[in-house]
């Protein structure tokens, strides 16, 4: 039962990104620190609500926070995030090897559609 | 001729709760992508992740046409899935439904782009499933597949890659 166990081990997390306007915080700090009002221009919420999503992820790790003279920035922690990762990882492995036989298919197409142009000559 | 084609990594993102996208870059132009992906003796190659064999793959390209894969894991469980095409662009887009035979209540609807930029591809397929808990459940699947009998699966892929 591995929802059982993630569940038990990584609860909070999995349920901090399960709101889709947190994931939007997330996706934007990815790019870099921001400030709450950047991110209230961004996401056009208003900034109530960012603050409230803001210290959701806060309370899991999920970003953290520094002072930086009248502004608070917020950046990203990704470690708090590697259950999620964990969880998708075997699934992405499957692709991947599923991928790595498509090369090898495309690999021959590549060589057949050469061969066939040196014959037409 | 005796390289073996530099492997990519797979990269898996959840856009939404009830979503799924895989992105995978090819080097090879659009339409080898497309016609490994849509050609039942190409398919049957590359597909099955060397978890097993596909002992099935129709393919009827067309809006409207069924499709069904058919894979017997090395443990001897056979996994089915179906569907139909629901919007097909010629070396750019397919849309199709996609059924897990295990759960045959529950639809996703698969939308695979294909995206050529000097010769190389970039494959994305957006897994759209209907609830949170219908995709988990297809993420879970991955888990319990990637886990089962890893080494043989690993050892059985490098031999078939050999041949």
């Amino acid at each position: 039962m591995p929802g059982v166990a993630r569940a038990a081990t990584t609860a909070d997390a999995f349920n901090a990104v399960a709101e889709p306007r947190r994931r939007e915080i997330l996706d934007a700090l990815a790019g870099g620190e921001r400030s709450v009002n950047d991110l209230v221009r961004l996401l056009g919420l208003a900034q109530p609500q960012v603050s409230k999503h803001l210290r959701v992820l806060r309370e899991v790790g999920a970003v953290d926070v520094r002072q930086a003279g009248r502004q608070r920035l917020y950046r990203l922690n990704g470690q708090a995030l590697k259950p999620i990762h964990d969880w998708v990882k075997p699934y992405e492995q499957s692709w991947s090897e599923r991928f790595d036989r498509l090369d090898v298919v495309l690999e021959e197409l590549k060589q057949k559609e050469e061969g066939d142009g040196n014959d037409a000559e | 001729m005796e390289t073996m084609p530099s492997s990519g990594t797979a990269t898996v993102e959840l856009p939404t709760d009830e979503q799924i996208l895989i992105t995978r870059e090819f080097d090879a132009p659009k339409e080898l992508v497309f016609k490994a992906f849509t050609m039942p003796e190409l398919v049957k190659r590359w597909w099955h992740a060397n978890r097993g064999e596909m002992t099935v793959a129709e393919i009827y390209l067309q809006v409207g046409g069924k499709w069904r894969y058919v894979m017997v894991a090395d443990g001897g469980v056979e996994v089915g899935f179906h569907g139909e095409y629901r919007e097909i662009v010629p070396n750019e887009r397919l849309v199709s439904i996609e059924v897990f035979e295990g759960y045959p209540d529950e639809e996703a609807v698969n939308t695979a782009t294909f995206t050529e930029v000097d010769g190389r591809t970039t494959l994305t397929i957006l897994v759209q499933h209907s609830s949170k808990e219908a995709r988990d459940a297809h993420i879970d699947s991955g888990m319990e597949a990637g886990m089962q009998d890893a080494l043989d699966l690993l050892e059985q892929g490098a031999v078939s890659l050999g041949r």
